[in-house]
């Protein structure tokens, strides 16, 4: 019954873990960890990126009148930073914990589509590369009677109309060349893989779900992946639809968002912010989860009102369609309109309020273990409340419309989107770091890593809420020296540098303790959720027997029990518990039958580039090479048969009927 | 199923595959509900030039509209016979639901000929610019639901012919075509009727 897709190249994996090394099996896999692994990396890379253009950004702006870079560099400078934290990293780092944990917190094998999967990755790996291949090729024209008249250099050839590609600025008049097309279609490309893991993880969570695990008894962190998806799943399709016309309009000479043509400039606003204010939510639920799991553990108590935080979520992401127009309070809409946005945009706060609530009620009274995830947790708590403030002061439309396009709108956004997004998942990567690699990472680093970010991070941040409210005008190249904000500017550099040299420390402590951290014990974090349960690093099937729940925190209940009082105590034979887990994880009685590698998934991923280069530069032989390989791909996975026929092996020579599970 | 692994699942007791393509045609909706609407908008706005009405031809449109509505019909016999494993009726009305799709297909490329040479173009107002976008998205999806029923079709040459449980099978196709004709019900009212 099961419908794992199996394609034709056999590997059995036996009662031991299999040696399979080397890039290929990597290229090839279509095992959810290494996935999520690959995900991490690639997007921790473009981190890297994006924070590098950071930089630069900053050097511009540490003293009045500078011309480290020109305009046109700052541009894309501005327009690549967002656009890479946003795709190519803080959603692809989500979907990198959505790989590696939705499969072990409910109990399963591997996600319901594990080729999908694989294809979701390439496509994200093929769109990164796509839009960044634009400093290479890509052009950005001088618009007429524009800024341009100096030569543009490479760094200058990005993508320059901003992450949101307001129009008509993004569009061909004023942002003539080809760079603006690559960061449309790199987008679209970018937004086929995250429907394509937002089908994959609702179908997993609905349908892979281990005997007893009902929905209420899901890891929070498995219910903001399920919130996420539903969130990517219905908000991607808005944005593709827009980016099409975007394409139309710049490529065949329509007319949908130029008011020449009748077009409507602002229509691009909604639908652009009708998926924009939901992404904002697809960048902050994934590290609601993390917060979720990392805070109880770590307190030694259960999650405070686990139900409420559930629904708090779902409420966040039902809320979040209906308040994108907060973002255009500036733009020409009707004041009703105003209104009911600025309602919308404090009652999406309550929801939030409440989860706020439930982390304090859950810190409250417990026995806190002062550890590097539970310090970024606890950081982004505070962090997150700052941001979310400023948030909701936006819902004042008077006040909105003097902070629009100020810097205090980029201290607001960091806030919540470093400071809550980045914050959680740095949490999440030290608290997984045992189960994924088996090691512990180092404390003392950790810690130093966290000091050091939270202190630069506020003096990064922090300044802009009053460099804005005094005028500074964002994505402006310069300023001017009577205006008197070259103090604080220069503080927010240095700033930016400590947390360069923040991201620095956790590198040197990942690359430390990947090779010469402790080896990690069983259960290091005496923690709740079944992915605990199995050995660490995890085996390659995973569970080696289905796990069947009994309550929410189960591997905890297994531990705990209660005294008279409700305090937890362990129970006895816990010690004995854990060594059987960790001998029977690591050795199942049967011989497990695994998906294998594929490399379609990866054929068809890199097809998609190909398309896109030969819209940009009206080409057959492009587009040909693309279709050839869309087809190679779809051709190739289609024909590998579905019900595998496995074959008996002389190590197992009964393997026919020990293939049955359980 | 024979090679059952016992590892428990499908607790929505909806197969995985199939739930799976039923989250990806709720995400289809949203793709041409935003491409409606975006229509709906422009519709009421002054634009210069031809209009469709002026170039339309409802009784041609209205016929191959017929013609898609009917490959839905053979597209349930394809499937009913698949069910009594009638694997040759089944091909041929694969073939049928195929071919009608083709002509509706046709159709649409000689419409979209006629419009451009009475001087309704892509780019001639924002009206024409939707029209454009809006049918051709539907269109597309159209060819890429003939490919597949072609594809389907050759599968089902071979010695074993089709099953309803395996592969990119006959049912989850057959619920994509419906969906593609269920959309083209609410196009053609929105642009040509109304």
């Amino acid at each position: 019954m099961t419908k794992i897709i199996e394609p034709k190249k056999q590997r059995n994996i036996f009662s031991r873990p299999s040696s399979e090394t080397g890039v290929w099996s990597w290229i090839t896999t279509v095992d959810h960890k290494r996935i999520g692994i690959m995900y991490g990396y690639a997007a921790f890379f473009f981190l890297l990126v994006g924070g590098l253009e950071a930089l630069l950004l900053r050097i511009q702006l540490s003293q009045p009148d500078n011309n480290f870079l020109s305009a046109a560099e700052y541009n894309a400078m501005f327009t690549m930073h967002g656009t890479t934290m946003i795709f190519l990293a803080i959603m692809p780092i989500s979907a990198a914990f959505f790989n590696y944990l939705l499969p072990l917190q409910i109990g399963a094998r591997d996600v319901a589509f594990p080729r999908l999967n694989a294809l979701s990755f390439w496509i994200f790996v093929a769109g990164g590369l796509f839009l960044y291949s634009t400093f290479l090729f890509g052009t950005a024209g001088a618009p007429e009677g524009g800024y341009l008249d100096e030569e543009v250099s490479r760094l200058a050839s990005a993508p320059n109309g901003g992450w949101f590609g307001y129009q008509p600025n993004a569009g061909l008049r004023y942002s003539p060349g080809t760079a603006m097309d690559y960061w449309a279609i790199g987008l679209q490309i970018l937004g086929i893989a995250s429907l394509v893991s937002a089908f994959n993880f609702i179908t997993t969570i609905l349908n892979m779900r281990t005997k007893g695990m009902r929905l209420m008894r899901m890891p929070v962190f498995t219910w903001m992946t399920f919130a996420v998806s539903f969130l990517l799943a219905f908000s991607l399709p808005i944005i593709a639809i827009a980016l099409f016309f975007v394409t139309f309009d710049r490529q065949f000479g329509t007319t949908f968002f130029l008011t020449e043509g009748g077009g409507d400039p602002v229509l691009w606003q909604h639908l652009f912010w009708l998926f924009g204010h939901p992404e904002v939510y697809i960048l902050i639920l994934p590290a609601f989860g993390i917060v979720s799991e990392v805070l109880p553990t770590f307190s030694r108590k259960p999650l405070f009102g686990y139900p409420a935080i559930v629904f708090a979520g779902f409420g966040i992401a039902f809320i979040g369609f209906g308040v994108w127009a907060h973002h255009m309070f500036a733009s020409a809409i009707s004041p009703v309109a105003q209104a009911g946005f600025g309602l919308s945009t404090m009652i999406i706060a309550v929801p939030t309020g409440v989860k706020i609530f439930n982390w304090l009620g859950t810190i409250w009274g417990g026995k806190l273990t002062l550890n590097t995830p539970m310090l970024f947790a606890l950081g982004f708590i505070g962090m997150f409340v700052i941001g979310g403030l400023s948030g909701v002061t936006h819902s004042v439309v008077p006040a909105d419309t003097q902070q629009t396009d100020t810097y205090y709108i980029v201290a607001h956004f960091h806030y919540v989107l470093f400071g809550g997004a980045l914050f959680g998942i740095f949490s999440g990567l030290y608290f997984w770091f045992p189960k994924v690699w088996g090691r512990m990472y180092n404390e003392t680093m950790g810690k130093i890593h966290f000091w050091l970010m939270l202190i630069g991070f506020n003096v990064t941040f922090g300044p802009m809420h009053w460099l804005g409210l005094q005028g500074q005008v964002r994505r402006t190249w310069v300023y001017a020296e009577e205006t008197n904000l070259g103090f604080w500017n220069l503080i927010v550099t240095i700033g930016a540098f400590i947390l360069a040299v923040a991201i620095l420390v956790f590198m040197a402590n990942w690359i430390y303790s990947r090779r010469k951290g402790e080896k990690a014990p069983f259960d290091p974090w005496d923690a709740r959720t079944i992915e605990w349960s199995i050995p660490s690093p995890t085996p390659v099937w995973n569970f080696s027997k289905a796990p069947e729940i009994k309550s929410l925190d189960d591997f905890w209940h297994q531990k705990y029990g209660e005294d008279e009082d409700g305090r937890a105590v362990r129970r006895e034979g816990t010690d004995e518990l854990l060594l059987k887990l960790e001998e029977e994880g690591l050795n199942p009685d049967e011989e497990i039958h695994l998906p294998s590698p594929s490399y379609f998934p990866l054929i068809l991923a890199f097809g998609l580039p190909f398309l896109g280069y030969a819209v940009i530069y009206k080409s057959i032989p492009l587009a040909l090479i693309g279709v050839i390989l869309l087809l190679i791909g779809g051709f190739g996975w289609g024909t590998e048969p579905l019900e595998e026929e496995f074959e008996t092996s002389e190590e197992t020579p009964d393997a026919k009927e020990s293939s049955t599970y359980e | 199923m024979s090679d059952a692994h016992a590892y428990p699942h499908e607790p929505t007791g909806v197969e995985t595959r199939k739930l799976g393509f039923w989250i990806f045609l709720s995400t289809e909706i949203l793709f041409f509900g935003t491409l409606i609407t975006t229509f709906l908008i422009f519709k009421g706005r002054d634009f210069p030039g031809i209009k469709l009405t002026d170039v339309y031809d409802i009784p041609f449109t209205s016929v191959s509209s017929f013609v898609l509505l009917m490959s839905s019909l053979t597209m349930v016999l394809a499937h009913n016979a698949l069910e009594t494993d009638d694997q040759e009726k089944t091909r041929v009305w694969l073939l049928a639901t195929a071919m009608l799709g083709a002509v509706f297909l046709a159709g649409q490329i000689y419409e979209f000929t006629e419009f451009y040479h009475k001087g309704f173009e892509l780019s001639t107002n924002i009206f024409s610019s939707t029209f454009y976008v809006l049918t051709g998205f539907h269109g597309l999806h159209v060819f890429v639901g003939v490919v597949l029923l072609l594809a389907l079709w050759g599968v089902g040459q071979r010695q074993r012919g089709l099953s309803l449980n395996e592969g990119m099978n006959l049912e989850f196709i057959a619920l994509y075509w419906h969906f593609v004709d269920i959309v083209w019900i609410v196009l053609f009212t929105v642009v040509y009727l109304i």
